[in-house]
């Protein structure tokens, strides 16, 4: 159960500034029935790529040339949110994209990001709006840099954009931290922990 | 002894480490174990060569990827035999079709009092904030935690903030737990929750039910908050004594001595506080595409062009071409395809009750495909006890099997393509009803209003 590290990605940054994306949206839930989670990435947005007749909306951005091989997604408000299915962190990978930001995220979303090596960023709406803004004014040409270390945006046009990281999950994502074993080192602090709670509250142990 | 919020309370009881910056390793009481996540998440565990640490804390439904066809094969197809295999090797208890017990997962904890008031529970489900109607810590988790809790029987969690959220006064006639929430998320948007642990509270909140404060927990999600909870009281006591997981004897009294503790006290402060008359509110049904999208029943759907922020306009732009609605229109009269009267959210015995005290007598309006799917086995045979299928089938509902069913489309029951449903369930995302369906949430009652109406309706108007 390896991770990817993340540390620094430049990119085409898509501009998806709809509030309230949710997972459902981003992947459809019979593709995550029928599909493994390395082939989900041809869905993703499918219900907004693809119009009632099957044919594709030239008018959603990643369908558009400059923005097909976006590796970052510029989101609206609560993007992630819904349903707890890790396949949108999957879907939006096996499409190539390694990092979104947005105002607030979806909290599972969120955390299943971390899980996998993606990077969800948040920052305030004006920001990531003047971001787009550069984006837009030279679609194709336009570039966007995340320096994880150093916890910065760079624009398009040059700025640097601070953003803030909690710590843990920053190294987490330097590292490409496997979770799970570095909980089971603790083992000991687990079965001590049961040990006690057995004492105080026996019930949870005897369902 | 400070004064501490039930979150805290409930926070700090299962902390195994403190790994600092607000992170804790958290002690997992009460594992969920679907259909959907569950299989692949033990056959991974095996691969990595580890072990499912407290198999006897896991419990296993097959629901989501079930269908409700009357009868159905007790196989229950791919993911449901998968399900079987997998949590015979771990050693984990199934609830299987047929038997009482199988269920949605958060309509079948409560009620088999596997969820008690106090424990951490989480479920590879966002609805698993359900619980927190019970007084537990529940939430739901993506794949990789839910992995994380088969082999750790832990979870590495920040603590969330804190937002308290009082409903007081008086509900009008026909009003029902679902307004409360879905009004309150209209009030307060879909992403006002965000990082937040919601504890619902008020005499609005001590007067419902159990299974009222489960629908209110339900859509905490949909709130944006991780998880939803109501301090237990001798309402949550009454409802779980005697099931078949709770506590027995001295044990009850233990625990019930231990659970008397949870609440928050008197003087604690919370991050956030929102206050809501329920006398104001009024049969709620959705208009969009996010359960934030939501207006009174007499109201007319909004126009994004009085709306000055440009993200919320596209949204609602985005929404109303979605579901075939415009702007400054009555709501009300609009025609309904298809009814759903089910979900984690409404399919419990008093939701049934709800909705057939509407149906009694009445008949379903020509063309419209209404379902009632209960959440449970042991829903269904209550509901069959007090004669709730004979209402439903004497009016044109179909009775259904237990499943999620048309919640989701997990399980090849959707809504076609441009069609439009009045749905108990608690999304109303583009294509969560099928590609392109057009979903409106509301009340069991009003779910039923509008199946006999064949329009969306007002119940207050359907008299008795
Ligand atoms: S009923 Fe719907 S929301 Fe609830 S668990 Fe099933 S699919 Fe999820």
């Amino acid at each position: 159960m390896a991770v990817e590290k993340f540390t620094v990605m430049t990119s085409v940054a898509a501009p998806l500034l709809r509030q309230n994306i949710d997972t459902d949206v981003i992947i459809r839930v019979e593709r995550l029935v029928a599909l493994p989670p390395d082939q989900l990435g041809p869905y993703a947005f499918e219900s907004l790529r693809f119009r009632a007749d099957g044919t594709e909306d030239p008018d959603f951005v990643l369908n558009k040339p400059d923005y097909r091989e976006a590796g970052i997604i510029l989101a609206g408000d609560n993007f992630g949110c819904g349903s707890s299915r890790e396949h949108a962190v999957w879907a939006l990978w096996g499409r190539g994209v390694r990092a979104v930001i947005a105002p607030s995220f979806g909290d599972i979303f969120f955390s299943n990001c971390f899980q996998n090596g993606m990077l969800p960023i948040a920052l305030p709406i004006e920001t990531i709006r003047e971001i787009a803004d550069e984006v837009e004014a030279s679609p194709g040409n336009a570039r966007v840099t995340i320096d994880l270390p150093k916890s910065e945006i760079i624009s398009p046009t040059g700025r640097r954009i601070p953003f803030s990281m909690d710590p843990t999950r920053q190294t987490q994502l330097l590292a490409g931290l496997d979770e799970i074993g570095i909980t089971l080192l603790r083992e000991p602090e687990i079965a001590a922990f049961q040990a006690r709670d057995r004492n105080n509250r026996p019930w949870i142990y005897q369902p | 002894m400070s004064a501490k919020t039930l979150l805290d309370k409930l926070w700090d009881d299962h902390v195994v480490a403190d790994l600092g910056n607000n992170f804790s390793l958290l002690h997992i009481d009460r594992h969920l174990i679907h259909d959907l996540g569950g299989p692949r998440g033990l056959r991974e565990t095996e691969k990595a060569g580890r072990r499912v640490r407290n198999p006897d804390l896991s419990f296993a439904f097959p629901d989501h990827s079930v269908p409700s066809t009357p009868g159905r094969a007790l196989d229950g197809g791919t993911y449901a035999s998968d399900l079987r295999v997998q949590v015979s090797r771990a050693g984990i208890k199934l609830f299987d079709l047929g038997q009482p017990g199988q269920g949605i997962v958060h309509v079948t904890g409560p009620e088999l009092g596997i969820t008690l008031p106090g424990v951490t529970l989480v479920c590879g489900d966002s609805h698993t904030c359900t619980h927190g109607g019970m007084g537990a810590l529940a939430f739901g988790i993506g794949w990789n935690e839910l992995c994380h809790v088969l082999a750790t029987q832990t979870l590495v969690q920040q603590r969330p903030k804190r937002l308290r959220v009082t409903f007081d006064g008086v509900p009008a006639q026909g009003i029902q737990a679902k307004d409360f929430i879905l009004y309150l998320i209209g009030q307060i948007g879909a992403a006002a929750g965000t990082g937040y642990a919601v504890e619902y509270a008020g005499s609005a909140i001590r007067a419902l039910p159990v299974e009222g404060r489960l629908t209110m927990c339900n859509l905490s999600i949909e709130l944006g908050a991780k998880a939803g909870m109501v301090a237990p009281d001798d309402v949550t006591y009454e409802y779980l004594a005697d099931r078949p997981y709770a506590p027995k004897g001295a044990m009850w009294d233990r625990a019930l001595a231990h659970w008397r503790t949870l609440h928050s006290d008197a003087g604690t402060t919370f991050d956030r506080e929102v206050h809501i008359d329920v006398a104001k509110i009024r049969p709620q049904i959705t208009w969009g595409t996010s359960p934030q999208d939501v207006i009174g029943v007499d109201e007319m759907v909004p126009d994004p062009d009085t709306v000055s922020d440009p993200g919320r306009r596209n949204a609602m732009r985005a929404a109303l071409t979605y579901m075939g609605l415009e702007p400054g229109k009555p709501i009300e009269g609009t025609p309904v395809d298809w009814v759903f009267i089910g979900s984690c959210t409404n399919s419990r015995l008093s939701d049934l009750q709800s909705a057939a005290a509407v149906a009694k007598g009445r008949k379903v309006a020509p063309g419209v495909k209404a379902w009632v799917v209960p959440g449970s086995e042991n829903v269904k045979r209550a509901a069959e006890a007090e004669g709730l299928d004979r209402v439903f089938l004497d009016a044109g509902f179909e009775w259904r099997e237990a499943s999620c069913s048309l919640c989701v489309g997990a399980n090849g029951e959707m809504v076609s393509p441009g069609q439009r449903s009045v749905s108990t369930s608690n999304r109303n995302f583009v294509g969560r009803q099928g590609p392109g369906a057009r979903t409106h949430l509301a009340s069991p009652a009003m779910a039923a209003a509008a199946a006999l109406s064949g329009a969306i309706a007002d119940l207050r108007k359907l008299g008795n």
